[in-house]
């Protein structure tokens, strides 16, 4: 299959790519074979370094810790898609002195890193004589993070619709509250769903830095556990386990994101929209030829991802 | 500002620490990223998988754990301390490597395939098509988002305040053992934070206007 970056390959530059894919697979392998020696070599596998993952009080308390992640999580996620809508309309006002006291906000919200955030909130105000459990101090600064981040996207939609949609709003009679509810921001949440969920996942992976300030998440149980010496300081067991259970979580909101994305670009009321970002039907001739010669289309989709061009045969 | 006067050392060294952490995951993501991404948009199919896995695995992973990885991890497989600073710049390498690929691909991805195509009919070379036709085109739409996943490198240098990295996000605590005010600590922190993010995105304004796409 032809791409930018190389043509389709001839019986040289097969042999060539078979000979670097060989490599690759070597140091892969070599680099996997290294760390499966450290782990058993340092006694990982042993069956004292996972007993603690015999114990049904571990398991419940693992349980415990992830539902405590999951529940800052959604509490963070439905903060920050309101906090999202109110800002994304403030910055759209008409009015000046809405506008850019609103703008001042979000730049300054996206500007702080979480950890700060969380960190003023949890260390700082009782300087104030405000206490904030660490509960609240991470989901309030995931929603005002991850809102700020959620108003620009909401914006961005609301802007890349074409000017007639709003014109033709006003043109029945509309206000602009009800052009902004009943006509823009449906074609803009449609648009921009994908994004919102990426940064859902980008809301769910940054729970995890309530660790830093001592809220009891996965991995401040990862740590706590890794600490028991009478369990033999199972550190790596205990990572390995939250890692899978964090990278799991994730999948299924990536998942679900991939889902979504695909419906909505085989949904006919978003065509125009998504149509902006998905340029499909243009075929150079390079490309017909890999197709029809049977030069692979599938494989090439998923590292590629070019516009996609059909692979049965014509 | 008596806070900052009065320890002027432990401002100095937060601030050494953050911008060593920065430079360090900077450089250390682009040089892997560089890799992976082009592991990503490889004819090598397995290079493709093995590029995509990496990606996949690690965009999913809080970059708390991946810290956790290095700083805790580590040592015990290595079977030797190691210096926090270093794991810390690899963690944020490692994780941050994954976004500078992605950006790097989706650069390449904008170029339309007709533009190598007319190269290649007008005999250019592969060494010529790369670096007359295609990579100036890519250059250009790659440095506006690998600018923003630079900015979040910089916010992100604070999460090794959890790892024993002395960095802008940790003076806090050890401003308050010498019994300074924990708010007005945090408040410079954020000043210092949104200087900085706004020169960067400042900068990210003057390259685009610089290397604008001209279709």
């Amino acid at each position: 299959m032809s791409s930018v970056l190389y043509d389709v390959p001839g019986p040289r530059a097969m042999l060539r790519n078979r000979i670097l894919g060989f490599a690759t697979v070597v140091v892969v392998a070599g680099l996997l074979a290294i760390l499966l020696w450290r782990l058993f070599d340092t006694g990982q596998f042993t069956a004292s370094k996972w007993q603690a993952f015999t114990y049904p009080n571990v398991w419940m308390q693992i349980g415990v810790h992830t539902w405590n992640t999951v529940s800052a999580f959604l509490v963070a996620a439905l903060g920050a898609l309101v906090l999202g809508f109110i800002l994304a309309i403030g910055r759209l006002s008409d009015h000046a002195w809405v506008r850019v006291p609103v703008t001042a906000i979000v730049e300054f919200l996206r500007a702080v890193p979480v950890l700060v955030f969380m960190i003023l909130l949890f260390y700082a105000m009782p300087v104030l004589g405000i206490r904030v459990p660490s509960y609240w101090a991470v989901v309030i600064a995931l929603i005002a993070y991850n809102g700020s981040v959620l108003s620009e996207v909401i914006r961005a939609g609301v802007q890349s619709l074409p000017r007639g949609q709003s014109e033709a709003g006003y043109a029945i009679g509309l206000r602009k509250a009800g052009v902004m509810r009943l006509v823009l921001l449906p074609q803009a949440i449609r648009a921009m769903l994908p994004a919102i969920i990426a940064q859902l996942v980008v809301t769910l992976k940054d729970t995890a830095l309530g660790f830093v300030i001592t809220y009891p998440e996965l991995l401040y149980y990862a740590r706590y556990l890794g600490g028991q010496a009478n369990l033999d300081n199972p550190v790596i067991p205990a990572m390995i386990v939250v890692a899978i259970i964090y990278i799991g979580l994730c999948l299924v909101l990536s998942f679900i994101a991939g889902r979504v994305e695909k419906r909505m670009r085989r949904s006919s009321k978003t065509s125009m929209v998504m149509g902006l970002h998905h340029p499909v039907g243009e075929l150079t001739d390079t490309q017909l030829i890999a197709t029809q010669a049977g030069a692979d289309g599938a494989t090439g989709a998923e590292g590629g991802g070019f516009a996609k061009f059909p692979t049965t045969k014509p | 500002m008596g806070s900052i006067l009065n320890n002027l050392d432990l401002w100095r060294d937060a601030l050494v620490g953050t911008l060593v952490l920065f430079a360090g995951g900077g450089v250390l993501a682009l040089a892997l990223g560089f890799v992976v991404g082009a592991m990503r948009v490889s004819p090598i199919p397995v290079a493709r998988a093995v590029g995509t896995f990496y990606v996949n695995t690690i965009r999913n992973t809080p970059l708390t754990l991946v810290f956790f990885g290095f700083v805790f991890a580590l040592p015990i497989l290595a079977g030797q301390r190691m210096d926090n600073m270093l794991l810390g710049i690899m963690a944020l390498g490692v994780y941050t490597a994954t976004y500078v690929a992605e950006v790097l691909r989706s650069g390449i991805n904008t170029v339309p395939v007709g533009q190598a195509e007319a190269a290649r009919a007008l005999g250019l070379t592969f060494g010529q098509v790369m670096s007359q036709i295609v990579l100036p085109q890519a250059f250009r739409s790659v440095i506006p988002p690998l600018m923003s996943v630079i900015i979040a490198l910089l916010k992100n240098t604070t999460v090794a305040s959890g790892f024993a990295v002395l960095n802008l996000g940790s003076i806090r605590a050890n401003l308050s053992e010498r019994g300074e005010n924990a708010l007005e600590v945090i408040i410079w922190v954020m000043v210092f934070f949104v200087v900085m993010v706004l020169l960067l995105g400042w900068l990210q304004q003057a390259f685009e206007r610089r290397w604008r796409v001209a279709r």
